[in-house]
This record gives structure tokens, sequence and C-alpha cells, in this order.
């Protein structure tokens, strides 16, 4: 089922959760609502669930307006960070719950309700621990009987506020890998909150970067990766060493530097600031044609990146670079050494306030 | 079954020590007097004093009366807790702090002042006599001054619990499409079920030993309202000691008995919703 959010406001008091926020969320996709706490993504997942209601704007789902239906009528499934399981009731009753709250007539047959409640165990793989109470579980698998709860009611969306947030980082790898699965075996329209970028970017289709109640960019996670819109984004998605210039005829310069900006980089010039993702840096002992020289004051090799810390020339800033193992064999880098840095790839973005 | 549990708490011995010490030296050994002394009757002369009809109509009543009361604050006790701690209104800090009052109240002004509202001439009584309600002087009364002193009880233990369930429960209920009723029933009531059992265990134990409220507004009179605490008193006063700790002795079984079975129920339903490890 598709959703759309049309000029979504919302307020708390003074502070403003969701500023005209309009997204379309297409039927069967599988989206992140990415940004940092206090952002408005979790307000806005409840505003779709319909466990807060807008100031004003409008929720369409499949077509239809949804913005003052109940919950209980928009049949949404959602997914809490801390599981919300009923503690009193076994892991199966949990997830019978749903279908065993129906009226009498929708109500399925006890002998139907077991077998798609343990249907459902099955696929969370969590079969073998019907009788269980939640607080005999581990955190993984309580989401997981969380998340067969929620399915048990058939939902049209299914909504996932930090699903992981509250798990330990190996059992996060695993259920996400396991959600991404899950959801291509039923392709339901899903939408999870996360402020974890690489959760984000490894698990949807589509990633929704929101600042200050404010969708700073929508777009594939390649896309975002690869092209972020604004300095914000650039920052949210990872390390990145930032160097002030200016744009000048199409091009960067940072000193005596000068980078040629592509098609997607910004046209009219101005005080600008460069930022550079570790890994699109070059180190080489050759000067020449360099953005900047740098002594190496920290080297971290453990693992396939090796990441080095170098302090810059000048102006004292650290810089960080990640190498392959290669690179970093080939260079033989030393702390200490004196090694210049080049951008394979650079974001630019004039700076706030700068005359064009 | 291991005596000693390795446990990562230093000091097992210590604390178990120390806590038998003192229920030895508060509870135990003032009751193992009163069994010693209960113990130089002998069996025929004990049954005949608590087996008379006087004191087992007190006895009766003392029990009656406080399950009673105990059942009528675990509904309306719960009743005000769920309102202060799930809706906001004016004054209610005054409404909390209220509920304390009847355990500040010295019991003897508590029962000094029911009895006032409910004889015939009161500001209740003036109403309810004429339509035949009596409740000064009757075992009405005695339950009214016991739900009055047991309130407390229900409240307090009730409304922590409710106060620490998350909203998110009812969320995810009214997610799964349950009604109000149901989010109610199924979702909150079990989870403030022990919670409420201790609550109305708590209320009948103190509604059991009250004296001072009830000897006011019961007018005491044999055989109708007059609560065994009272019996004792009287033969206290008639320096008939072994009748005094007979009648105790059978007060004190009883409510033992009453107050373990409720603990093993507890213990049971904790057991069941796997909240006891």
């Amino acid at each position: 089922m598709s959703i759309e959010i049309r000029n979504i406001q919302k307020r708390f008091g003074d502070f403003t959760a969701l500023e005209n926020v309009s997204l379309d969320i297409a039927s069967g996709e599988l989206l992140a609502l990415l940004g940092p706490s206090g952002c408005g993504k979790t307000t806005l997942l409840r505003i779709i669930a319909g466990l807060a209601t807008p100031d004003s704007g409008q929720i369409l789902f499949h077509g239809q307006d949804a913005t003052d239906r109940h919950v209980s009528e928009r049949q949404v499934g959602f997914v809490f960070q801390h599981y919300a399981l009923f503690r009193h009731m076994t892991v199966f009753d949990n997830v019978a719950f749903g279908l065993s709250v129906r009226p009498r007539a929708a109500r399925p047959s006890k002998e139907a309700i077991r077998d798609k409640v343990m249907k459902l165990l099955k696929l969370v793989q969590l079969d073998w621990l019907a009788d269980a109470y939640p607080n005999q579980l581990s955190g993984g698998q309580r989401q997981r009987i969380a998340l067969a709860r929620s399915l048990a009611v058939e939902p049209r969306v299914l909504l996932l506020d930090e699903p992981f947030g509250a798990l330990d980082a190996k059992v996060r790898k695993d259920l996400r890998r396991w959600l991404r699965q899950l959801h291509d075996d039923m392709h339901i329209t899903s939408v999870f909150v996360t402020h974890d970028q690489e959760e984000a970017l490894e698990v949807s289709d589509r990633v929704v970067v929101m600042n200050h109640g404010k969708i700073e960019q929508a777009g594939r996670p390649d896309e975002i990766y690869e092209h972020p819109a604004s300095p914000f984004v650039t920052q949210f998605l990872g390390d990145v060493n930032l160097f002030h210039g200016r744009v000048h005829d199409g091009k960067m310069e940072i000193g005596d530097y000068a980078h040629a900006l592509g098609e997607h980089q910004t046209a009219a010039g101005g005080a600008a600031t460069a930022y550079i993702r570790p890994h699109d840096l070059d180190l080489s002992r050759e000067p020449g044609e360099a953005l900047a020289a740098g002594t190496v004051e920290h080297i971290h090799a453990v693992g396939p990146i090796v990441r080095v810390e170098l302090r810059r020339e000048g102006s004292g800033d650290l810089i960080d670079a990640a190498l392959t193992k290669d690179q970093y064999q080939t260079l033989r880098l030393m702390l200490g050494d004196r090694v210049f840095i080049r951008p394979k790839k650079l974001s630019v973005f004039l700076d706030a306030g700068a005359d064009i | 079954m291991r005596f000693k549990q390795h446990s990562v708490l230093p000091g097992f011995g210590l604390g178990l020590g120390y806590t038998l010490f003192w229920l030895c030296l508060i509870v135990l050994l003032p009751l193992a007097a009163l069994l010693m002394k209960s113990a130089s009757l002998s069996a025929e002369a004990f049954w005949a004093i608590v087996s008379t009809d006087r004191v087992v109509a007190a006895l009766k009543l003392s029990f009656g009366a406080s399950l009673l009361a105990a059942s009528l604050n675990a509904f309306f006790g719960f009743l005000v807790a769920w309102v202060l701690v799930r809706y906001p209104f004016p004054g209610k800090r005054l409404v909390d702090a209220l509920v304390d009052l009847p355990f500040a109240l010295p019991t003897a002004v508590a029962g000094i002042s029911l009895t006032t509202l409910y004889a015939p001439n009161g500001w209740f009584g003036q109403y309810l006599v004429p339509l035949g309600i009596n409740v000064a002087f009757t075992p009405l009364g005695i339950l009214v001054a016991l739900t009055f002193i047991s309130l407390p009880f229900v409240v307090r233990t009730v409304q922590p619990v409710l106060e620490d369930l998350e909203a998110e429960l009812e969320e995810a209920a009214t997610c799964l499409g349950a009604t109000r009723w149901q989010i109610f029933s199924r979702v909150l009531f079990p989870a403030v079920l022990p919670a409420l059992l201790t609550g109305f265990t708590l209320a009948f134990a103190r509604a059991t030993g009250e004296f001072g409220s009830v000897i006011f507004i019961a007018g005491n009179i044999p055989m109708v309202s007059e609560i065994a605490p009272l019996l004792i008193i009287g033969k206290l006063e008639q320096f008939d000691f072994l009748g005094a700790t007979a009648i105790a002795v059978v007060m004190l079984v009883i409510s033992f008995v009453m107050l373990f079975a409720i603990n093993l129920i507890q213990w049971w339903s904790s057991r069941r919703h796997g909240m006891t490890r």
C-alpha cells in the first residue's frame, strides 16, 4: 500500500517537531527515516501510524485520506524500540493477541489462530519458545517476537521505531539482514526509523534524511552517499574532512590547490567548504599539485582498512585518511612521516551567507 | 534445595542472621509468649473458651467485615489509584495527600468522626436512618470504619505499578486492534494484579487488627456488633488473661493461614507469569 504524506506540521509547545513535511512512499518499499535524535523522525512515524495527530496536513493511504482514521482502523503494524511485549503473556499469547481481540464474528477459530501463530513463530525462527515468557528471552529474540506479533494481523504497512536501537552490535547486524530478507519475501510497505546511517544505507530501498523537522534529502542509499545534497547530510552519513576555500570559475580553490567541479556540484562562486571522506584522500610522498601536506600522527592498522591521522601543516587541523592495506604497505608509512594529500572526490557547498 | 546459594552479593550469612534475629525479636518472641501463655490451658478449657457463641460471632464479624472492607477497597482503591495516575486534574496533589489521611489520623479520631456523621442525628445519619439504613452501632458501621482505615494500602501499592506501565504497551495493543476495554482487561489489569493482591492483603491485615476506630461506631453489642479484639480487651479488663490469650491465639492462627494463602496465590501467579527466576 502506498502512503502519501502531505504538508505535515507538528509542534510541541514552542518546539517544531515537523515543518511542512511531504513524502511519497511507494507500495512495497522499505524506507528508512534517518536523522539525529530530535529531528522529528519518530514523530513522523507515529503520525503515519495514527499514534500522534498532526497539527495540519494530510496522510493518504492508497490515495485515500487516513488523517482522521483511528490507529486500529489503519491496519498498521508497529514495532517499538523497547519491544512493548506483554510481560504476563507467553510468547504464543503475545503473537496471538491481535487475532484474539477481534470481534467474535471476525475472529479465526482457535485452531486457525494456533496455526497462524506457529507459522509466524517459525518465520522468526523462534517456534521453540512459544511457551516462554518475554523476560526469559534475549533482546534480539524479543524484537523478533514483537515483529511476529505485529505481522499476525496482516498489516498493510509495517512501521518500525528504532527496531534495533536497544540491541548489541552483532545481533543488530544479523537482525538487519534478516529484516531485509523478510521484506523481500513479504513485500509489505515498511518504514523504519533509525539514527544509524550504516543501518539505513544497508537495509533500505530509499533513505530519507531528516534534520530539525525537515527532510534534507531523499533518495536511494548510493545516491545519497555519493551525492549528498547538503553539508548536514554529508556530515551525518560518515566521517568527513573539511577544507575551507572559494569556488571560482567552476573550480574549488583551497590555497594554491584547485579542483575542477563536476556537473553535480555548485556553479555559483563564493566562499565554500569542501567535504572529503577519509577514503577519498590519496596519500603520497610526492609534492606538487597537492591539497595539503601533513605529518603522520597515528596509524590504526587493524583490519582491511588502515586509518591514518595526519596533522595538517600550517593550520594544524587533524585530517583522517583511510587506505587499503596494499596502499599502506606500498607507502611504508611511519609515524612522523611527511606526506601530501590529494582528494579523489569532494563535495562542495557554498558557505551559508556567502556572497554569490 | 541447597541451603546456601552462591551469590555475587556479599554478606548472605550475616544478612540472613540479622533478618532472623530481628524477626525473632520483634515478631516471633511476643507471639511465642502468647502461645506459651495459652499453652497453660488444657485443650478442653481452650476449646470451651473459644467455642462460645459470643466468641465465634465476634471472630466471624472481625474476619468477615475485614474481608469485605479489603474487597471494597481493592475495587475503589484501584479506581482512586487509576484516576490519580491517568488523569490530570486541578487539585490532584491535594487529593493525593488526602489518601494518606487515614494512615496519619489517630484511629480514635476517625472512629469518633464517623460515629458523629452516622449517628441518627448526624450529617449522614439523619437522612439514612429514616430510610431504614442504620450505620452507627451496627456491623455496617464496622464495615465503614474498616474501609476508611484500610483505603491507603490498596491505593499506595497499585499507584506506583500503574505509573510504571509503559504507554507503549497500550499503543502496541491499540495497533493490534484491541478495544479500550480489551486493553484494560487483557493488558493493563493483569500487569497490576499482583500489586492489587498485595494491597488487598495489607488492607485485610490492617482491618483485622483495627480496634480504635471500630469501638466508637460499633456500639459493641454482644453477638451483633462486637469485634474479636474488643472481646480480648474485655477479658483483660476482667483479669481473665488466659481467656484473652486463647482468643488471641485463634485470631493469630486464622490471620496467619489467610495471609499465607494469599502469599501462595501471589507466588503462584508470579511464577505463572514468569516473573520470578
